[in-house]
């Protein structure tokens, strides 16, 4: 971030929804992220897409550019949290600013049957928690001094409940889905756009070992869908395919002492 | 024992804006608690190549303690009295100690700080910092006349005590200095006499502009205060039409009433204004705060008598006087969201009346009118950027909406053109869209000499904010 252009103090624009020129996709090597990476490129945005694979992120940022968009790329672990606001400060700097960034990294272990691992679950904290708030607050500082900007966490429908099969991860998104909350609360009252997708089932590396995938939908899908919302602004809350709300719903509701004999 | 993560890497964010609402910016923000934690932190920014500046009450009205992405620090938490000598009134401070504190010092011993601007908030920082002024600088000068010594930490960490007789230039530089040339950790100054816990006012209606300076000049010799409020809607012969408070001390032979008002407990701002409780005041002006509203406002004010004997005098309590802004907390709230800007110009004696009208005169016709115009006389001091002279000043507050600013800086530049060409200056404290070209034609030779100064101190640019960058001071 530099300090506003111009020859005032005061800044007479801010960034709209409807159309994003400068974009940082954290998590653009693969899946959902390189997806929403290359279509927001296609709208006419400079993408910053960090990650932590270079050769991956090279070759996302290649198809952008040959398809006529504008991309940049820096190698990032987000659990390197101290690099955080130098990554995000120079990005920001190299765009000329910024007005979306699209959090989309994840880490997903289900653990077998009578496994407890430590490791997997702190990892999917730290990777799909705190790198997220790490990053999101950066922008949600920028943001709220510009008086704009739009800020997308892709979280999970995983997040509705606690469940057998994957303790650690919906721990992780019922987590990030209340730091969105929290953020969308404590930032829309400044004009920015909060946004979290709740996807259910994505065809991505991923989800790859899952034998029944219900409703599942493609990364380039599910992409349009998140920036459709995205664009539409009013710091949504959106489960990626809609249907995927009405089972949230009734999911929510299933009482405790029936929950617990699903094997969800 | 782990590395100290850098401030870079590990500092709060935080959202700040300036007194105006209207410039406002992200950065790094840190609060020391000591004058060894203020060292520190400068030493360890200085090694991380992080740009610095201070903030005290946040009350410069544009970008002077803003720094986009780099470190704001707050010296607020150093806010103590090191000393306070009840004979003399002389009084030591810590940098985040404010007016309020000098005076709730003072008043018990029969003492007023010399200056004060119209808020009890700011910190001795940044006072020291833009050298304000009050409503009495035609006759006790900037607050930096009466400042005798201050500690001054640098960019390379060393730690000097300045005054008029140790490293004077110095001492001049950093006064009005806007704090780019080091952290100011102590300020010593004095504070007047006072027998009386009141200032008798005078109010007299002035129908146009040169009626307010006429008032002024046949006033100043026996005024210890004297401002004038324009209402800047007002045109053809009422242009710069107004009202003028004239303001006096009172010995005791003459009010000795007033002995028993220094008292910090009688020293009070009013609770209610026409019946409206102080803190929901500016919600009620809120609604005013459009051009039709403050057209009647500024209409009514001109108009209304004020209550006063028969020697057309009222009496006011220091503090009631002196901080008519704090009358109404959060006023600023009124301009909403997009804020305002105050534009304030100072221009010499010898130009003031032609370029005072014309500024108006030129508001007025572009439809981009200031709802408050407050006027008052200056003398030169000797301090190097300071925007003391041998004039006048005129302060024009503006909304800003999300409709207007391209009109309202189109205004702006051209306020600025005639300011320049009357061979005026800008404050600091206040500015928010004079550009570096502006600026360095204004304060010319002495803007090369400050430059000299600050290179030589602080050769990498620790000390910087967003102003400093737009008015070409790094």
């Amino acid at each position: 971030m530099s300090a506003p252009a111009g020859t005032t103090a005061v800044r007479t624009q801010s960034p709209s929804p409807s159309k994003f020129e400068r974009a940082i996709v954290v998590g653009a090597s693969s899946g959902m992220g390189a997806e929403i990476a290359k279509q927001v490129a296609a709208e006419g945005a400079v993408v910053a897409l960090v990650g932590r694979r270079k050769p991956e992120l090279e070759a996302v940022a290649s198809a952008i550019r040959a398809a006529g968009g504008k991309a940049i790329v820096a190698a990032h672990d987000v659990t390197a949290y101290e690099d955080v606001p130098r990554v995000f400060e120079a990005l920001s700097r190299e765009m000329g600013g910024l007005d979306l960034l699209v959090y989309s990294s994840g880490a997903q272990y289900n653990p077998e049957e009578s496994v407890y691992d430590f490791a997997q679950d702190r990892e999917m904290i730290e990777v799909n928690v705190i790198g997220a708030i790490a990053w999101t607050q950066m922008a949600a500082a920028a943001f709220e001094a510009q008086r704009g900007g739009t800020i997308v966490g892709i979280s999970s429908i995983a997040g509705e409940r606690g469940r057998r099969t994957m303790p650690g991860y919906t721990t992780s998104k019922a987590a990030m889905s209340t730091w969105m909350e929290a953020l969308r609360n404590r930032i829309s009252r400044y004009g920015v756009n909060v946004v979290t997708i709740k996807p259910g089932f994505v065809d991505t590396a991923k989800t790859a070992h899952l034998a029944k995938k219900p409703m599942v939908i493609s990364p380039a899908t599910a992409a349009t869908l998140i920036l459709k919302a995205a664009h539409k602004g009013g710091s949504p809350s959106v489960f990626v395919p809609g249907q995927w709300g009405l089972v949230a719903l009734i999911i929510r509701h299933i009482p405790s002492f029936l929950f617990r004999k699903l094997n969800l | 024992m782990a590395a100290q993560p850098s401030i870079r890497s590990s500092a709060p964010w935080r959202v700040l804006d300036g007194f105006g609402i209207s410039a406002r910016s992200a950065s790094r923000y840190l609060q020391p608690q000591s004058v060894d934690e203020l060292a520190e932190i400068i030493r360890r920014a200085a090694s991380e190549d992080l740009k610095l500046t201070f903030r005290g009450s946040g009350r410069s009205y544009g970008d002077a303690a803003l720094n986009t992405g780099q470190l704001v620090v707050d010296n607020r938490g150093l806010s103590r009295v090191l000393s306070f000598d009840r004979e003399r009134g002389t009084i030591e401070l810590e940098p985040g100690a404010t007016i309020e504190t000098m005076w709730r010092t003072g008043v018990p011993a029969g003492f007023w700080p010399h200056v004060v601007p119209g808020t009890m908030y700011p910190t001795m920082g940044g006072c020291v910092a833009m050298n304000i002024h009050g409503k009495n600088c035609f006759k006790a000068g900037p607050y930096g006349d009466h400042v005798q010594e201050l500690d001054l930490i640098t960019a390379s960490g060393e730690r000097k005590t300045l005054s008029r007789e140790r490293e004077p230039e110095l001492f001049r530089a950093v006064i009005a200095g806007m704090g780019l040339l080091g952290a100011v950790t102590r300020v010593k100054l004095g504070m007047k006499k006072i027998e009386s816990g009141r200032v008798k006012v005078r109010p007299i209606t002035t129908p146009n502009l040169n009626a307010m300076f006429d008032c002024f000049v046949e006033r100043m010799p026996q005024s210890d205060y004297l401002v004038g409020w324009i209402d800047c809607f007002a045109g053809g012969s009422g242009l710069g039409r107004g009202l003028v408070h004239q303001a006096n001390y009172m010995s005791a032979a003459e009010d000795p009433a007033g002995r028993a008002l220094l008292d910090n407990d009688k020293q009070v701002l009013p609770p209610s204004i026409m019946g409206v409780p102080r803190s929901i005041l500016w919600r009620i002006m809120k609604l005013m705060t459009n051009d039709p509203g403050m057209k009647l406002v500024n209409a009514v004010k001109y108009v209304l008598p004020e209550t006063f004997d028969s020697s057309g005098t009222f009496t006011n309590t220091h503090v009631a006087f002196a901080f008519l802004l704090d009358s109404v907390p959060n006023w600023r709230n009124a301009y909403g969201d997009s804020g305002f800007i105050q534009y304030q110009m100072f221009v010499p004696d010898s130009t003031a009346r032609a370029a005072m009208a014309e500024a108006l005169e030129h508001c007025r016709k572009k439809g981009v009118v200031s709802y408050l115009g407050v006027f008052k006389r200056h003398k030169p001091d000797e301090f190097l950027l300071s925007h003391g002279l041998d004039g006048w000043s005129l302060a024009l507050d503006f909304a800003v909406t999300p409709g207007n600013a391209k009109d309202l800086f189109a205004v702006t530049r051209d306020l600025t053109r005639i300011v320049l060409d009357a061979g005026g200056v800008f404050y600091p404290a206040k500015d928010a869209v004079v550009n570096a070209d502006d600026f360095a034609r204004a304060y010319g030779d002495r803007l090369t000499r400050f430059l000299e100064i600050k290179h030589r101190l602080d050769p990498q640019g620790l000390f910087q904010n967003d102003q400093a960058r737009r008015l070409g001071l790094v």
